[in-house]
């Protein structure tokens, strides 16, 4: 089922996780789904959710392109983080990669945002 | 009045008294059409990286000309002007080199050069664009009037088979390039005074991670900010026999590592005087530097971790903005009294500023208020806002006769 990744950003891989990213970002009361999705950050806000893609997009996105192809930080679509450990990306977000230019987003992000960001790359990061 | 274009436009067997009327007529109606004849020295372009369009502006009328689209992946552009000031060569982070016409606001030639870029330059006689590229690394060099590659200059190190990105491209006098090698840890200059062999000098050992540089407003030195060890990398390039020397042996960040949500910028290093205003790694401050001695001789503290240190063109002022969480921030310096006179909120993640060429208004881009805020330098107040998507970079054409942008 995870054949070639998406072109496009907007395609992930898994209805599932597309269904429950587009929750989040409507904010709507698909409560039920919502719930038995994940442990997302207040699944109820969208504001939220839509500034982290924003950050994801527009911050991350200083290093990592702002379609997330690379640039002094290494690529990070769904192809590219395949085979990357959630765990140790999640981990990477927050404690950054000493010895790089990575930085640690404890400061800003919670574990749950740091995780939902993780899971978000791994399927195909939303647009906006 | 060219006679070679009336004949062009009406040959054969016209008597000469109608090819007159005849032409008055087409000039007539160029006058009263939309082609006002104009210069261009008050324009300028905001770069809206979302949509990868530019907005082409007018710092006269503080308004916008109008838009043109299709130039790619706009995140990190950056923009250099033709000698004349009519054309923007647009650098784009897919590798994208647009040539635009500020005038016609359309797109006069466009190639994909690159796999990922970073930006480019425009050559001291203006003959020459070169783009700076992650991948494949290295430099490429294009006629800045047909856009097309005269020179490809892989930035490989190690033993010749791994390439380096490139990093902090500057224009210097003589028709020469400089630029630092990222993976490699080296410096490399290249002189165009044959564009299709650039000879290139390379400077090893240079420092760990080099991550961006500039060239000093005279153009004499070159300064590479390095990532991977305290210190900044400076060759001068009056004297490129006595090698890269370490300078400001504190800059960086120094034991206690702190994190660094966006690499300061050092075009912009703010020069007042003989001082040097620099964004401290890392760090709540800006850091001043003797430029004659290289000795830091002060530290200014301010709200976050400084992105770009710029200063007014008259250098009374220095404005420094900031990134995450402070980037809704902008504060003002006053080098004569020596202390922070304005904060000020122009809106939400401002990522640049740009100053009209004798610095009485500077351009600031709100990127998640999706407009650009403009303030008079001498009242600190805003006085106009223009729409803009995502805007971030701000590029006046007054920068086609600066060296080093």
């Amino acid at each position: 089922m995870r054949a070639a990744a998406p072109a496009s950003m907007l395609a992930p891989v898994d209805p599932r996780k597309r269904h429950r990213w587009f929750a989040l970002l409507a904010g709507t009361a698909l409560a039920a789904d919502a719930a038995t999705a994940c442990a997302a950050p207040a699944a109820a806000d969208a504001l939220r959710t839509r500034a982290l893609v924003r950050l994801v997009r527009q911050d991350c996105g200083a290093c990592h392109g702002m379609t997330l192809r690379g640039g002094l930080g290494p690529a990070l679509t769904a192809e590219a983080l395949r085979d990357k450990p959630r765990e140790a990306l999640v981990a990477t977000v927050l404690g950054g990669r000493p010895g790089t230019p990575m930085p640690p987003w404890r400061s800003l992000l919670t574990e749950d945002e740091a995780a939902w960001i993780v899971d978000s790359l791994k399927a195909g990061f939303p647009a906006r | 009045m060219d006679r070679r274009f009336a004949e062009s436009r009406f040959p054969g067997t016209m008597k000469r008294g109608a090819l007159l009327v005849a032409a008055c007529a087409v000039l007539a109606g160029c006058a009263g059409g939309g082609a006002r004849l104009r210069g261009t020295g008050d324009l300028g372009v905001v770069v809206e990286r979302a949509s990868g369009s530019l907005v082409v502006v007018d710092t006269t009328a503080r308004a916008a000309l109008g838009r043109v689209e299709g130039l790619g992946d706009l995140s990190h552009a950056h923009v250099v002007f033709s000698r004349d000031a009519r054309y923007a060569f647009v650098f784009g982070r897919d590798g994208g080199l647009t040539k635009v016409d500020l005038l016609t606001r359309t797109v006069v030639r466009r190639v994909l050069q690159a796999g990922n870029s970073i930006g480019g330059s425009i050559s001291q006689d203006g003959r020459f664009v070169v783009a700076q590229n992650y991948d494949p690394g290295g430099i490429k060099v294009f006629d800045a009037g047909t856009l097309e590659q005269l020179a490809d200059v892989p930035a490989t190190y190690g033993d010749g088979s791994r390439r380096s990105k490139v990093v902090g491209l500057a224009d210097a006098p003589g028709n020469k390039f400089v630029f630092a090698l990222y993976d490699a840890g080296e410096i490399w200059t290249a002189d165009l005074a044959d564009p299709r062999h650039p000879r290139v000098t390379r400077f090893r050992g240079a420092g760990a991670q080099p991550y961006d540089g500039l060239v000093t407003p005279q153009g004499r030195y070159y300064l590479a900010g390095l990532f991977g060890e305290d210190g900044v990398a400076a060759l001068d390039l009056w004297r490129p026999e006595l090698g890269v020397r370490r300078i400001l042996p504190n800059y960086g960040h120094g034991e206690q590592k702190l994190p660094v949500f966006k690499m300061p910028h050092l075009r912009g290093w703010a020069i007042a005087g003989r001082n040097a205003y620099l964004p401290a790694v890392g760090r709540h401050e800006v850091l001043v530097v003797d430029t004659e001695t290289w000795q830091e001789v002060g530290r200014i503290p301010v709200r976050g971790q400084p992105v770009f240190v710029i200063a007014r063109p008259d250098a009374r002022q220095v404005w420094i903005n900031f990134a995450l969480p402070d980037n809704g921030w902008v504060q003002v310096y006053d080098t004569l009294a020596g202390k922070i006179v304005a904060n000020l909120q122009p809106g939400r993640a401002v990522l640049h500023m740009e100053f009209t060429a004798r610095g009485e208004q500077v351009w600031l881009s709100a990127r998640d208020d999706d407009r650009v805020a403009i303030y008079d330098t001498a009242t600190l107040a805003p006085v106009a806002t223009i729409e803009a998507e995502s805007p971030s970079g701000i590029f006046f054409t007054s920068r086609a006769a600066r060296i080093g942008f």
